[in-house]
């Protein structure tokens, strides 16, 4: 090989690298509040990432377009983590510092939480991990930067097995019967099995586990074992095309797809536009909302930034469960800045710090979500310093073959049986990283 | 000009003998290592160590393990991500179990256990060859997956699976800063780097490569293949099972065993076959190439001022990367070590013609 | 008994599916001596054009019958295969004649990343579905003798018997055209073939064609099984103690290797995997592959290494 090409190899080689130090932007507009959007839009899970992102990016631009958080416009940049704990640790490092320092993430993957749960408070970064991530970090004296707001598994399980309850004519009906949980052998499907096995205590009914290995593309020896054993109701936790697959082969086996109960991360239309008629009758939990095409919210995104083609993805989307659940992630990030204003100067922009206080002290009221655009979409959410998940409603939707329809009953999550194991499990953590509790004092911060 | 031999007359057998013979290859590297240690925490913006300088030097760690594995005994192991698995837990449970064990202890302990592993799962080695053995590897990769997701006893029995590390130190120093973690896998990589070259420059690495070139032939010359070959697992598990442990303690913190999967070991043998097989070097440039490109990639659009939507960003990252590894083994199917010595070569002549 | 008929069943019909991805890496090996890391990639490549295409062509051409698209949706799809394998041997495999086997099996992990990127530009990384009337739901069969009776997927055994038919076609294919022979001499001594004649690049082009139909053909039916997305690249992963089982050199060997494999892995994940705590089905297909290898190392079927020294 000639010496000219090696050398102009290496030149080029340096000159990379060099740029590469310089990826830090050269300018930090502090009149702009950042918000970094972690996304999924490639590999096994984007079908399912892409709604979310949009759903979330979406509601950026709208805010923007109303002149911002009390004149503070957004700023976001997104990144690509292919659902990779690495890449999104990656991204992390990347964005944390650029245009002034990251308002909040949002890693959608319980992976990334857990890696990022250990990163951000040295950061001084919130995450807001919205109905997954860690089950315990709603023990917000353990965990002070963590906030799963809305939901987590626990909660999830614990009103799935009430619906059921409901079902058979009450909780001590279940006495005896038996449930089959079907999750993705990862940390997000093991995370409820703690929760389902106190409640079985509690309940006395029967709980089989049956792991699927990630991706979930195989899953015929699993539903063999479900007809062998013939559960009265199945739990779906799965995620991607787990969900959409363990469908086809609940139909392959003669399962009846209307005692599948998926949680809200398999109730989505990704998971079952494949299956069409063949799910009709699968149930999932809908963490608050549905699919809520008639909602103001919707109405006036699709007026203010899709009319005016900003939208991200395509207008058919605009409405969906995925699509909503990143819409509403992104307002509650939003209306924690907003908070955090009030304490802290209004029209200024917001330190992470200062947002983690005002996540902390949410008190969106029916008025004001009604306000937003959210009236029957969602209920008051209220945080504080022992509580970081600020409400624990969900309700049941049902696959009619076409579309999701989401019942109208609201459920509660039944706190006197998860408040003791989330306390025991967030002592357990704090033992392990010897961390004390907070005090009292430091919740005024 | 520059990279002549004239004047350096070796005198005795242990100057004959050394790592680089050559004073301006010796001058340089211990540049380079006096630079990484003292100029680079130094100079470098946090985001360099944390995302960049630390991936790469635990990579490239796992990345010389399994050279010596393939590289140099030839034997194609897939199980690499299931070595580091073993490594990372293993030490997560002596740390975290056992109170008082220092942090270096419970890493190396680690790799012992790696090694005992990668002996078991190296016994078919001696029956199984080339691309048969690589895939029968991929039966430790996926019990490896399994085992730590199922048996709750290896992670600390937390409800998810996933374990956690805090308060690193090494003799009163405590490693909490980039810069502190950056120095600490350096040690490590340098002590292991030296380690492994003089490895291969001894017996052991002879028989080694001669049971790579010629099994037949090696074992009618004397070579006991049971011993080469298994002698290479545990090596090679045990520098993997290192890395595997100082990529959860020190680089992830929190780590699920999905860490560790299959695409983990695809990538540490990429690095070794785009950096070059049977080279110390390689691995190091290997490592290099596999960190940097995909980032480097992903901000190009950004450097150029040219918005591009992140999944189409993403996408053409993939087909660049994949596009670089086939232009690479075409121009240079021995790896970019080659290409480096190819270029040493030259330079000795440089400017003179021949 | 029934339980144990039911996942007897079930096991021998996914083994056959998978015989039908690893036959793909039987026949590059077995013609062109390269380990087509790839072809997991190719098979999700193929399906998405099948899929795409069977939604493109409607809206290009207006046609109204679901059948005729689907038709050429087929045939665009397998000509999109062509061109791919044609290239594949310009860049690729021409530059690379004669290199290493690990040479080659990484250039064609770069081809696979080089896939990934590419079908999901061009044909979106969305879930796509391909509907070629595969009936879905379960029959059951005895049921007086047994309970409930014994389950078999009707999906799953018409994909079977497509599998079994193109396992057959390319049997015959191999063993008695002319083409067939040129194939088999390249796969054993790619320089010796050449000097008698046979032009080298030409049959790489048809071989990774004929792989790129057999991916294909298992795109649409585990496309059809699962909606066709990312994960479907998995499968191969899946496949592969199919091939190292049955021997990499082996057509029949593809088949057989599935069904033992097939079969392992599903009888163990339902009576072994419950002591385990499930979840195993995976790598004791790997284990029980490597126990077959242990015995005989070439693989059931494949051809036996003879080291000369």
């Amino acid at each position: 090989m000639k010496l000219k090409s090696l050398a102009l190899a290496a030149a080029l080689a340096a000159a990379g690298t060099c740029a590469m130090l310089g990826t830090a932007p050269a300018f930090a507009q502090q009149k702009e509040q950042f918000f970094p959007v972690l996304v999924y839009r490639t590999g096994a899970y984007a079908p399912n990432g892409v709604p979310f992102a949009n759903g979330y990016v979406d509601y950026l631009k709208y805010v923007n377009a109303k002149g911002g958080i009390n004149g503070v416009k957004i700023v976001y940049e997104e990144c690509e983590t292919a659902y990779a704990t690495d890449k999104g640790v990656e991204c992390y490092e990347r964005l944390k510092g650029k245009y002034g320092g990251a308002t909040v993430f949002q890693p959608l993957s319980t992976g990334i939480t857990f890696a990022l749960t250990e990163k951000a408070p040295g950061d001084k970064i919130p995450l807001i991990t919205s109905g997954y991530g860690r089950a315990d970090s709603a023990d917000g004296m353990v965990f002070k930067w963590n906030f799963p707001l809305l939901g987590t598994y626990w909660t999830a399980a614990d009103i799935l097995v009430q619906h059921i309850g409901k079902k058979e004519g009450g909780l001590d009906k279940l006495k005896g019967k038996k449930i089959a949980l079907v999750y993705h052998d990862s940390p997000y499907g093991k995370e409820p099995i703690p929760m389902l096995q106190e409640l079985s205590k509690l309940y006395g009914y029967d709980l089989q586990l049956l792991p699927v290995t990630h991706p979930g593309v195989e899953q015929k020896a699993t539903w063999l074992q479900v007809r062998q054993t013939r559960p009265d109701y199945v739990f779906l936790w799965g995620w991607g095309v787990m969900n959409s697959a363990a469908l086809k082969e609940a139909v392959a086996t003669g399962y009846p797809r209307d005692k599948m109960y998926g949680v809200w991360w398999s109730g989505a239309e990704p998971d079952v536009k494949d299956v069409g008629m063949a799910a009709k009758g699968y149930h999932a939990l809908a963490m608050q909302h549905g699919p809520e095409p008639n909602s103001k919210i919707v109405k006036d995104i699709l007026q203010v930034v899709h009319g005016k083609g900003q939208g991200t993805g395509p207008k058919e989307e605009v409405g969906q469960v995925l699509y909503m659940r990143g819409l509403i992630a992104a307002m509650m990030g939003v209306e924690g800045v907003k908070r955090a204003q009030e304490r802290f100067g209004k029209g200024k922009v917001m330190t992470g710090e200062e947002v983690r206080w005002g996540l902390e002290n949410l008190a969106l009221d029916q008025k004001k979500l009604d306000a937003l655009g959210f009236a029957g979409v969602m209920r008051p959410v209220s945080t504080s310093c022992a509580d970081h998940m600020g409400a624990g409603y969900a309700r049941i939707e049902t696959w009619d073959g076409a579309k999701w329809e989401v019942g109208n009953e609201w459920y509660e999550a039944d706190q006197s049986v998860i408040k003791p194991l989330v306390k025991t499990s967030a002592d357990k953590y704090a033992a392990e990283k010897k961390q004390a509790r907070r005090t009292p004092e430091d919740c005024q911060s | 000009m520059l990279y002549r031999e004239n004047g350096q007359f070796k005198t005795s057998y242990r100057s004959d003998q050394q790592i680089f013979p050559i004073a301006q290859d010796r001058y340089l590297v211990l540049a380079l290592i006096a630079f990484a240690f003292i100029g680079v925490p130094l100079l470098a913006p946090e985001y360099l160590f944390r995302a960049i300088l630390i991936p790469f030097l635990i990579l490239s760690l796992a990345a010389l393990g399994l050279n010596l594995l393939v590289g140099y005994c030839g034997q194609i192991s897939l199980g690499t991500g299931g070595f580091m698995a073993v490594g990372a837990y293993a030490a997560y449970n002596l740390f975290v179990r056992i109170d008082g064990m220092p942090a270096v202890a419970a890493i190396v302990l680690g790799g012992v256990f790696a090694t005992v592993v990668g002996v078991l799962f190296g016994i078919p080695s001696l029956r199984i060859k080339g691309l048969y053995l690589a895939v029968a590897t991929l039966a430790a990769q996926f019990f490896c997956d399994w085992a730590f997701l199922r048996i709750k006893w290896l992670t600390g029995n937390s409800a998810s699976g996933s374990v956690s590390v805090a308060d690193l130190s090494l003799l009163g120093w405590k490693i909490d800063s980039p810069a502190d973690k950056y120095l600490f896998c350096l040690g490590f990589v340098v002590l292991f780097a030296l380690v492994a070259k003089n490895l291969v420059r001894s017996h052991i690495g002879r028989e080694w490569m001669a049971i790579r070139d010629m099994d037949v032939a090696a074992a009618v010359i004397g070579i006991r293949p049971v011993y080469a070959k298994l002698t290479a697992f545990a090596v090679s598990s045990f520098f993997v099972g290192v890395a595997g442990a100082l990529w959860g303690f020190v680089h992830l913190g929190s780590w699920e065993p999905a860490a560790f999967n299959i695409d983990r070991s695809f990538q540490l043998l990429f690095m070794i076959i785009i950096g070059g097989l049977g080279s110390i070097m390689g691995s190091f440039f290997g490592a290099a190439f596999i960190v940097v490109l995909p980032i480097f990639l992903d901000n190009l659009p950004y450097l150029f001022g040219i918005p591009i939507d992140t999944a189409l960003a993403a996408h053409m990252t993939f087909m660049i990367f994949g596009t670089l590894i086939v232009f690479f083994l075409v121009v240079e199917p021995h790896g970019l070590a080659r290409l480096w010595s190819i270029g040493k070569e030259k330079l000795r002549l440089w400017p003179f013609p021949h | 008994m029934g339980p144990f008929l039911e996942t007897l069943i079930g096991g021998l019909m996914t083994g056959m599916l998978y015989s039908l991805v690893a036959l793909g890496f039987v026949l590059i090996f077995k013609a062109s001596g390269v380990f087509n890391f790839a072809q997991g990639a190719m098979v999700l490549f193929a399906a998405l054009a099948m899929a795409r295409f069977g939604e493109w062509i409607p809206q290009w051409t207006g046609l109204q019958s679901k059948v005729m698209s689907d038709l050429l949706a087929f045939v665009a799809a397998m000509l999109v295969m062509i061109a791919a394998a044609w290239l594949i041997e310009k860049l690729v495999l021409g530059k690379l004649v004669n290199q290493e086997g690990i040479t080659l099996l990484m250039a064609t992990l770069g081809v696979t990343y080089f896939f990934d990127g590419f079908g999901q530009t061009v044909f979106g990384s969305d879930v796509y579905s391909i509907d070629v009337g595969m009936p879905k739901e379960p029959m059951f069969l005895f049921e007086k003798t047994f309970p409930g009776g014994i389950l078999v997927s009707q999906e799953d055994l018409v994909a079977a018997l497509v599998a079994a038919a193109l396992v057959a076609a390319l049997a015959a294919f191999f063993r008695y055209t002319s083409t067939g022979r040129a194939l088999r001499a390249v796969a054993d001594d790619h320089q010796a073939a050449q000097s008698i004649g046979i032009p080298l690049n030409r049959i790489w082009v048809i071989v990774w064609s004929v792989a790129g139909f057999a991916a294909l053909v298992a795109g649409i039916i585990w496309g059809s099984k699962l909606g066709v997305q990312f994960s479907l690249s998995q499968v191969a992963l899946k496949a592969l103690p199919v091939v190292i089982l049955g021997g990499l050199t082996s057509v029949p060997g593809a088949i057989v290797g599935g069904l033992i494999i097939g079969v392992g892995e599903k009888l163990s994940e339902v009576f072994i995997g419950p002591y385990f705590g499930g979840g195993i089905e995976i790598w004791f297909a790997y284990v029980l592959a490597l126990l077959f290898l242990l015995v005989r190392p070439q693989g059931l079927f494949g051809e036996k290494i003879i080291d000369r020294v």
